[in-house]
């Protein structure tokens, strides 16, 4: 929810004597009128029973981050409510709530203040309400526990009791409601456990899989293994005999394949199946015979585009992105002048939750269940591709198990829509792990061909990089990007950063930290090399590359960094400025909890450094490393420091966010890498993209530095810097420079 | 609108599981946390399938299907394995146990300590991670770090909650024994059996 300045607060009564709470965004009504509007239906985020019972609606969707505990926090603080009581829901798609989107860590920054006034007001009603019971000025009441108590003659009234009376009092100006102090806080900083956790260790329904409902078919849906390939014929009659099976049928599709795709393309062609059981369906699928064809995307291969790339980094680059001073001229007289060049696979973002949505289509209206992070935008894109209404569809959302950027985009919900608008039957549509490996929106791969100066003083006097990427013209593919004020421009006088783009034909998106989670290890390894090149420590060239005084920049990054996400607010510009000063206080900070440059380490043992700053948090990391014989690697620990403001709402959640980046970090350091040929997605499960596993993770130390700016999300910015930290301490331990990931390429190994 | 069934019901399922299947393969019987049911499916359907949409316990999580990820985990006669390579023939005799029926209250000390540990994030794998870990429990009551680290390194977690499970396995190996895991829950009683 986005709540404005135009955003007003509405209560209700509950039939029974509860109240409901909420905001709603439009010119302010009088109690009357309200009452009068109840069909308004606003935003709702609190109910109060008459028995009491509190129950604090969720509105984000929950794919692991903890938006679950932390969003009802922020309320039940404000409200005074013991958090034990406190039963939590999930939101459906509904416009009452406002925006419904998890992604771009942005939670935390966007509810900080709204989530709290809305718990602020309600306590304020309530004690209104119950001073007005005992005839007594407001001044005299607090509320503490779900109660409301007179001061001076001890009585109390429980919340449910007041409740009813509370709804017929007209709601206080939201602006006008009086927050908490810091110091007084009993929930906010203190560690709550997933509100979930019961279910999931009793193993009770709780995801999109895991829902069934009375006549429910199941579905696969075989799409051509080349992007947008269409169905020339297949054997539908023969699959149409086998055991289970209810239907089998063709959809056209919707897709245009095109040099640069459109950020969520809607429905591909394919053939359904649609059997009584899922295991039907699925062996069904095995005596299917498609002849495809294919179309131009079977052109395409990784080696293609590796010498694509190579050839275009010769040539002028197509465009300038940034620049600033004369690089030419201050490589010529540079002291010393390095070179790098620099490349990252496509992965893929493998949430351990294969693709799946469950739709009926009944008399033109549309169900769904979905564990999708943008339901508006899946309903949009299902409105476009089946030709119907919006109004006529209605989303349920679902914890999410893992989507890390990839339940940004719907292209599964369309097929599921599509799949039971052809049946009539209500019909979960369930991807295998190779379907769901290979028809992902990849995170792009990337050229980076760096060129850097070193005065002779050992200060970065020229930086120039050309960027090779995907895409056409001035346009990039989803996430394929790079930013003009992509760190560290700004800060070194002379800097150029250049693109080139070539056509790709493959949905691409955003994966956790997009953008982040490649530029980040390119362009910390680079500055680790002029470093180096300097005989510099480190953490050293790094303080003074930030420079001093400290310095507050306003960078590119308040732009939505990928298509599918949808764009910051235009006053979070503000938290957008890059603060050198903030940088600096991790880098300190990481380097004395790490106790950098302080223990003797055996050989083959080092340190590596890297920082990032993304989605608004600064992040600083050492990493320490063993480098056996073989090129065995072992991670020992991974040090962290981040800055995400004033104040972490959840802890344990918090941690959890920062220990979990460490792990998504190694898995596509080591190993991940999604590669083409003829167009074909070459790796189709967990043993070809591998993730991290327990015997691999190393410890990890996780430190807030609390600054005083508004809380930030931790969803993301932890994640960029633990490639490079790694990176750097093996060419500390080695003195090889990797250049390239996956690790692997480079023949390294686990320990 | 949707029904999750949270409860076993078990009877109702095992009619739902006759009714779609009146195929020409012989009825299997099964044992799934103390509990007889029959279900009538291919002999080479996995036991994962099995599970998850005829007797609807879905707790069991379907994640790679072929052995790579581990969260599909179940017992059965008290060894962990991975539901979706195991066919419904294998599991004919076998007891079977399934995150349903790991303690009849969500008691068992695993349980306990994920909670109180706050191990899960998305929460998808966990199912398989505590059946993995509660067969390295009931093998080796104190398991060293490394123990944990060869018995749990089939569990992959996307979320990366590996510093947590581990320490949560320490914490579940440090409180009062498990209790007896369900063995005899409620038996089907003749009449029941009749009815399907």
């Amino acid at each position: 929810m986005v709540v404005t300045r135009r955003s007003f607060l509405h209560v209700s009564a509950l039939s029974g004597g509860g109240m409901l709470l909420g905001t709603y965004v439009g010119p302010k009504l009088s109690g009357q009128q309200q009452r009068q509007q109840a069909h308004l239906e606003p935003n709702t985020f609190i109910r109060i029973d008459p028995d009491g019972t509190v129950t604090l609606i969720s509105r984000n969707p929950e794919i692991g981050q903890g938006i679950k505990n932390m969003l009802p926090m922020l309320i039940a603080e404000e409200l005074e409510i013991d958090w034990k009581s406190v039963k939590v829901e999930q939101a459906d798609l509904d416009e009452k709530y406002g925006a419904q989107t998890t992604g771009g860590s942005r939670a935390a920054s966007n509810n900080w203040i709204p989530m709290r006034q809305v718990g602020a007001a309600g306590k304020q009603m309530l004690i209104a309400a119950a001073a007005k019971t005992w005839g007594v000025p407001e001044s005299e009441c607090f509320a503490s526990n779900g109660r409301v108590y007179h001061r001076s003659t001890d009585r109390s009234l429980g919340y449910g009791e007041l409740a009813a009376k509370a709804a017929a009092l007209p709601p206080p100006d939201l602006q006008s409601v009086k927050l908490k102090p810091v110091d007084e806080f009993k929930i906010i900083g203190q560690s709550t456990t997933g509100v979930d956790i019961p279910l999931i260790v009793t193993g009770k329904p709780l995801y999109a899989i895991d829902i069934t409902m009375p006549g429910m078919l199941y579905a696969v849906y075989q799409k051509c293994p080349v992007f947008g390939g269409k169905v020339v014929s297949a054997n539908l009659d023969e699959v149409q005999k086998l055991s289970g099976v209810r239907h089998v049928f063709v959809l056209e599709g919707k897709v245009k394949v095109a040099p640069v795709l459109e950020g969520d393309p809607g429905l591909e062609p394919g053939v359904a199946i649609v059997a009584d059981t899922w295991w039907q369906a699925n062996s069904a699928r095995q005596k299917l015979k498609v002849q495809w064809e294919d179309g131009p995307a079977a052109q395409q291969s990784s080696e293609e585009f590796q010498r694509h790339a190579d050839e275009l980094a010769k040539q002028p680059a197509q465009r300038t992105i940034k620049n600033d001073g004369d690089v030419d001229e201050a490589f010529k007289s540079g002291a010393k002048v390095i070179e790098g060049a620099y490349s990252y696979p496509f992965i893929s973002h493998a949430p351990l939750e294969p693709r799946n949505c469950t739709a009926h289509f009944k008399d033109g209206k549309l169900e769904i269940w979905s564990n999708t992070q943008q339901p508006a935008r899946g309903r949009a894109l299902v409105a476009k591709n089946l030709g119907i209404d919006e109004k006529d569809i209605t989303i349920h959302l679902f914890r999410a198990g893992g989507s890390f950027g990839r339940g940004l985009t719907n292209d599964y919900m369309v097929e599921a829509s599509a799949i039971s608008q052809k049946t009539g039957a209500p019909v979960k549509l369930l991807w295998t792990r190779e379907d769901d490996m290979t028809h992902d929106y990849y995170r792009p791969g990337g050229f980076h061909y760096l060129k850097g100066a070193i005065d002779g003083s050992g200060k970065l006097v020229a930086w120039r990089n050309h960027f090779v990427s995907y895409g056409e013209g001035d346009r990039f593919s989803s996430s394929a990007q790079i930013q003009p004020g992509e760190f560290p421009a700004g800060f070194v006088p002379n800097f150029r950063t250049e693109a080139s783009v070539m056509p790709l034909m493959l949905k691409t998106g955003a994966l956790r930290a997009p953008g982040a989670n490649s530029q980040a290890f390119v362009m910390q390894s680079f500055i680790d090399e002029l470093a180096h090149a300097a005989g510099k420590d480190p953490i050293e060239f790094r303080l003074e590359l930030l420079g001093e005084p400290a310095k507050k920049m306003v960078t590119e990054a308040a732009k939505p960094k990928v298509e599918n996400e949808p764009a910051h607010r235009p006053d979070d510009r503000n938290q957008q400025a890059y603060n050198t000063e903030r940088m600096r206080g991790v880098l300190h900070a990481v380097a004395e909890r790490s106790e950098w440059g302080k223990r003797k380490l055996p050989k083959g043992t080092a340190m590596g450094v890297a920082f990032h700053y993304s989605f608004q948090g600064y992040f600083a990391h050492v990493a320490e490393v063993t480098v056996l014989a073989g090129n065995k690697l072992k991670v020992n620990k991974i040090w962290i420091c981040g800055d995400v403001g004033s104040q972490i709402i959840n802890p344990s959640g918090a941690e959890a966010q920062v220990q979990g980046a460490v792990m998504d970090g190694l898995s596509e350091l080591m190993h991940q890498e999604i590669t083409l040929q003829n167009g074909r997605v070459m790796q189709t499960n967990y043993n070809q993209h591998m993730l991290l596993a327990m015997r691999q993770a190393p410890q990890v130390d996780v430190h807030f530095v609390h600054s005083d700016n508004p809380p930030t999300g931790l969803g993301e910015p932890a994640l960029p810097p633990v490639l490079p930290a790694v990176t750097n301490a093996i060419f500390a331990a080695t003195g090889q420079r990797v250049r390239t990931l996956p690790l692997v390429k480079s023949g390294f190994s686990w320990a | 609108m949707l029904r999750l069934s949270s409860r076993l019901g078990e009877t109702r399922f095992r009619r739902r599981a006759n009714r779609i299947f009146l195929r020409k393969t012989m009825p299997t019987k099964l044992t799934v946390n103390g509990r007889q049911a029959t279900v009538d499916a291919p002999g080479d359907t996995p036991l994962l399938w099995v599970v998850r949409d005829l007797l609807k316990l879905t707790g069991t999580k379907y994640g790679c299907g072929i052995g790579q990820c581990g969260a599909c985990t179940v017992h059965l006669n008290g060894q962990p394995v991975r539901s979706c390579l195991t066919p419904l023939s294998t599991a004919a005799n076998a007891k079977i146990t399934t995150i349903e029926g790991l303690s009849p209250d969500g008691k068992h000390p695993l349980q306990i300590a994920w909670q109180e540990m706050d191990v899960p994030q998305c929460g998808y794998c966990q199912a398989g991670q505590i059946m993995s870990a509660a067969a390295l429990l009931a093998k080796h009551p104190k398991p060293t770090d490394a123990e944990i680290n060869d018995a749990m390194s089939g569990n992959l977690c996307r979320c990366g909650t590996y510093v947590r499970v581990r320490a949560a396995i320490h914490k579940a190996a440090g409180m009062p024994p498990a209790q007896a895991q369900r063995a005899e829950l409620a038996t089907v009683t003749a009449a029941e059996e009749e009815e399907l």
